[in-house]
C-alpha cells in the first residue's frame, strides 16, 4: 500500500476551480457514488472532505475537484504533478440510493456540480431519464458541461450574472419546469446551503422526494467527534456516517449555515497564510 | 514529584509533571521494602514485576530495570504517566498503610524516559514463525497485541483509520499530561520490534473482516476503542460553540489546534467556557480550554467524592483554577439569534441509593432550576465503543451497547481467529486495562496460531 498519494495530473477548469487525478488504489477500488475522502495536504494541515467526483479501479486513481477557498484548498491548489497528498482516508458516507427512479432532475450549483458527476452517470446506467440543471455565478465557474450534457437526456443552465442559461437560480429553473406540468420522481441537489435550501423549498409543495449532499465542518469523518452533526427530522444525525446524502424537506438548513460559520474569522486568518 | 508552577503551565501546553532527577529516583527506589509477598504486583493489570525492576534502579541499572518493565509492559513511558495507579499498584503497596506509598508510577517513567533511545531495541533469537496477524486499531489494546505478537515471531500489521498511530494516547489525552513525542517514540518501539503500521486504512469500511483472511492473514485482533461519543440529547445540543470531548480533543491533541494558525486547524474557545462530566477526559478538556484562554467550569451530577477523573489531575485542575459545580446537570442549552450557544440551563440533583456500580444515583430536584453563561460548552458524558470493523459482520457478536461480545481471559469472538479486546470488549475504561486486555489475548492469538501449525 502506497504511503502517500501522488498527484498524476492537475487541471484548472475554471478560475480558483482545479480538477486534480490523484494516486489511491485501495479507495478507487472501494469507492461508490455519493462517497467522499477526507485529505489533509500536509503535516501541519487540517483534515478536510472532498467528495470522490470519479474514479478508475484499474488505473488506482481518483478524480477531485475543488474550489481554492480556503487554507486547505488552497494548499491542494499548489501542488503540481508529482507532489503528494500527506493523507487520504476513504471512501467515506452512504453510498448514494440509485434505483430506477424514472424522471430524476439532478441540480448542481458551483462547485457542487462536480458532485452530481457522478450521481447522473450511476442514475443513468440504472436507467433513468436524467433533467440536468447546472448553476454558477457567471459563464466562466460553469463546471463539466459538456461531460454532463453527454450522459444526460435534457440540460438546463442558469447563471446569477445572465451570462449563459437563464438569469437566475437553478431553483428557478426547476420551479419553472413544474410549473409547465413536468412531473419528477426524484430531484437530487449539490452545492451551496442556501441552493439546496431553496430547491427543498420548490419541491415541498409538490412532495417530490428530494435528497441533498449536506456539506458540514467534519473532522475525523469517521463518526468519532460529531463536529459534523445535522439536525434530520428532529433527530441529531452525524453527516459522515448517517450521510452525507439526507431527505431535503427534514433537514434543518438554518443551524447547518449556522455551524458553518462557526470558524469564519479563523478561515479568514488561516487564508493569509497561504499566498 | 516536581511539577512545572502553575503560572507557568496555563499558558502552555508542556508537561505539568516534570519526573524524577536520578538522585530522587535513587531515593524514592529506596523507600521499596522489597516485600517477599509483593502485593502491589496484584494491583498491576500486566503483572510487572515491580520489586524486581525498583531494584535494578537503586543499583543505577537503568536499562536492567527496563528490560524487567518490558517484560510485562511494552509501553512503560505512557503507563507511568497516566496509570490510575492510586487504585493499582500503588495502591496495594504496604507503605500506603501508614503513610505514602512508593510511586511506583514514577519510577516506571523515569526508567522508561531514562532509556537510550539509540540502543539497539529489537529482541535477538526470535524465531519467525511464518504466520500473520492483522491488528484492527493502534490504541493501548493494539500497540499491546501487536508488541507481545512480534516479539513471539509473528508478523503483525496494524491498521489504523486515523492519519497517526496511537489511538487515545494521540487524540485524545493532552500533551501537558502525555507528550506526544513520548507517544511516537512508544510507537517507534513497537515498530523496531517489527510491526508494520498501516495508517488511513478503515477496517469494516474499507476492508471486511474476510478481506484480510483472504490477504492471508491468519488471526485478527480487533482494539478499536470506544471513541464515539456520547450527547446530552437535551434541547439546543446542536447549538454553534458546543462541542463533544472527543472533537475538542481531537482538535487540540492530534491536530494541534492550539498551535492555530502555525497549524490550519481551528479552534473557538470563548470567555466563559462549561465542561459536562466527572471523568479524565472532563479534566483534559477543561484544562485544554483553560490554556486556549478560557474562564472554565466543570459541572458534575454527582459529588466531588464520586469523580472517576484521576485523584492526581483534579488537584492539578483545582491548582490551575478550574471552577467546579456539583451535583447539577444540562436540561437544555439556550442560544442567541445567529444560532451560538449563551447559557446553559442546569436542574440540581440530590443522591439517591447506589446504582449498578455502586455509586449513589444522581436524581434530579424538581424546580430547582439555574442557568450558567457559557460561550462555549464541551460535552465529556462517557464514549461508546466502535464497533465499525464488525459492521455488517453478523459472524461476530455485538451486544445492545455496541461492545464486542469476546472471552475476558482470552479475547475469543465467535468468529474463528478473531479476537477483541479493550474498550470494544470492555466498554470505555483505562489505558491499562486495554493493555491487560491486549495481553491476554497476545498469549492466546499465539495459541491459537501454533495449534494450527
Amino acid at each position: 500500500m502506497a504511503k502517500k498519494f501522488s498527484v498524476l495530473a492537475k487541471e484548472t477548469l475554471a478560475p480558483g476551480i482545479n480538477r486534480i487525478v490523484v494516486s489511491a488504489p485501495l479507495i478507487a477500488e472501494k469507492a461508490q457514488p455519493g462517497q467522499f475522502v477526507i485529505l489533509r495536504v500536509n503535516e501541519r494541515g487540517e483534515r478536510f472532505p472532498l467528495t470522490l467526483v470519479d474514479w478508475n479501479p484499474n488505473e488506482g486513481t481518483i478524480v477531485l475537484i475543488f474550489q481554492e477557498v480556503g487554507v486547505s484548498t488552497r494548499k491542494l491548489g499548489k501542488l503540481e504533478v508529482g507532489d503528494y497528498i500527506e493523507d487520504i482516508v476513504g471512501p467515506l458516507g452512504n453510498p448514494t440510493d440509485v434505483e430506477k427512479y424514472g424522471e430524476v432532475a439532478v441540480i448542481g450549483g458551483g462547485v457542487g456540480t462536480a458532485l452530481i458527476y457522478p450521481w447522473v452517470r450511476a442514475l443513468k446506467e440504472a436507467g433513468n431519464r436524467i433533467v440536468t440543471i447546472l448553476g454558477a455565478r457567471n459563464v466562466g465557474l460553469l463546471l463539466l458541461e459538456d461531460k454532463l450534457r453527454s450522459i444526460s437526456d435534457e440540460l438546463y443552465i442558469s447563471t446569477d450574472d445572465g451570462t449563459k442559461g437563464v438569469k437566475g437560480f437553478t431553483s428557478d429553473v426547476l420551479k419553472s419546469l413544474l410549473e409547465q406540468g413536468r412531473k419528477f420522481d426524484l430531484v437530487m441537489a449539490a452545492g451551496p446551503v442556501p441552493m439546496m435550501r431553496a430547491v427543498a423549498e420548490v419541491t415541498r409543495p409538490y412532495k417530490i422526494k428530494t435528497v441533498v449532499s449536506l456539506n458540514p465542518i467534519m473532522v475525523d469523518g469517521t463518526g468519532m467527534c460529531g463536529g459534523c452533526r445535522v439536525t434530520v427530522g428532529g433527530e441529531t444525525k452525524f453527516a459522515c456516517v448517517d450521510g452525507p446524502e439526507f431527505d431535503a424537506h427534514q433537514v434543518d438548513f438554518r443551524e447547518l449555515m449556522n455551524r458553518l460559520r462557526t470558524y469564519s474569522e479563523e478561515e479568514t486568518l488561516a487564508r493569509s497564510t497561504v499566498s | 514529584m516536581p511539577k512545572l508552577p502553575v503560572d507557568k503551565r496555563i499558558k502552555c501546553f508542556s508537561e505539568v509533571a516534570l519526573g524524577y532527577t536520578e538522585d530522587q529516583a535513587v531515593a524514592e527506589a529506596n523507600r521499596c521494602l522489597q516485600c517477599k509477598i509483593p502485593r502491589c504486583v496484584e494491583g498491576c493489570p500486566v503483572g510487572i514485576d515491580i520489586p524486581a525492576f525498583i531494584k535494578y534502579i537503586r543499583q543505577g541499572e537503568y536499562n536492567k530495570a527496563l528490560e524487567k518493565i518490558r517484560e510485562k509492559n511494552s509501553l512503560p513511558a505512557i503507563c507511568g504517566r497516566v496509570c490510575p495507579q492510586e487504585n493499582q499498584c500503588m495502591g496495594k503497596c504496604v507503605l500506603g498503610l501508614k503513610g505514602d506509598p512508593v510511586n511506583i508510577g514514577g519510577l516506571e517513567r523515569f526508567v522508561a524516559d531514562h532509556e537510550d533511545k539509540a540502543r539497539k531495541r529489537k529482541p535477538e533469537n526470535v524465531q519467525p514463525t511464518g504466520k500473520k496477524v492483522a491488528v484492527v486499531g493502534s490504541g493501548p489494546a493494539g500497540l499491546t497485541v501487536a508488541a507481545e505478537l512480534a516479539k513471539m515471531g509473528h508478523e503483525v500489521t496494524i491498521f489504523e483509520a486515523l492519519h497517526a498511530p496511537g489511538g487515545v494516547l494521540m487524540y485524545g489525552i493532552p500533551e501537558f499530561r502525555l507528550p506526544k513525542k513520548i507517544v511516537n517514540e512508544e510507537v517507534e518501539y513497537v515498530k523496531s520490534l517489527g510491526v508494520k503500521v498501516e495508517t488511513n486504512v478503515i477496517v469494516g469500511k474499507v476492508i471486511k473482516l474476510d478481506d484480510l483472511f483472504e490477504q492471508g492473514f491468519d488471526a485478527v485482533f480487533i482494539g478499536s476503542g470506544a471513541g464515539l461519543p456520547r450527547f446530552l440529547g437535551v434541547p439546543g445540543e446542536n447549538l454553534v460553540g458546543i462541542y463533544s470531548a472527543n472533537e475538542f480533543l481531537i482538535r487540540v491533541n492530534l491536530m494541534k489546534a492550539y498551535r492555530f494558525p502555525e497549524y490550519d486547524t481551528p479552534i473557538k474557545v470563548g470567555e466563559k467556557v462549561i465542561v459536562i462530566g466527572g471523568g479524565n477526559v472532563a479534566m483534559d478538556s477543561a484544562r485544554s480550554a483553560l490554556r486556549l484562554g478560557g474562564d472554565v467550569t466543570v459541572v458534575y451530577r454527582r459529588t466531588e467524592e464520586y469523580m472517576p477523573a484521576r485523584r492526581d489531575e483534579v488537584i492539578n485542575a483545582k491548582e490551575e483554577g478550574i471552577k467546579f459545580v456539583f451535583l447539577a446537570t444540562p436540561v437544555r442549552f439556550i442560544g442567541d439569534e445567529k444560532g451560538w450557544v449563551k447559557e446553559v440551563e442546569c436542574v440540581k440533583m440530590k443522591l439517591g441509593e447506589p446504582d449498578a456500580s455502586g455509586r449513589r444515583r444522581p436524581i434530579p430536584i424538581e424546580n430547582s432550576e439555574f442557568t450558567l453563561k457559557a460561550d462555549t460548552v464541551i460535552v465529556a458524558i462517557g464514549q461508546k465503543p466502535n464497533p465499525l470493523p464488525v459492521r455488517g459482520e453478523d459472524k461476530v457478536k455485538v451486544t445492545s451497547h455496541g461492545t464486542i461480545v469476546a472471552n475476558p481471559e482470552t479475547g475469543e469472538t465467535d468468529m474463528p481467529g478473531v479476537f477483541a479486546a479493550g474498550d470494544i470488549v470492555t466498554g470505555n475504561a483505562t489505558v491499562i486495562s486495554a493493555m491487560g486486555g491486549g495481553k491476554r489475548a497476545a498469549q492466546a492469538i499465539h495459541r491459537y496460531l501454533m495449534s494450527k501449525a
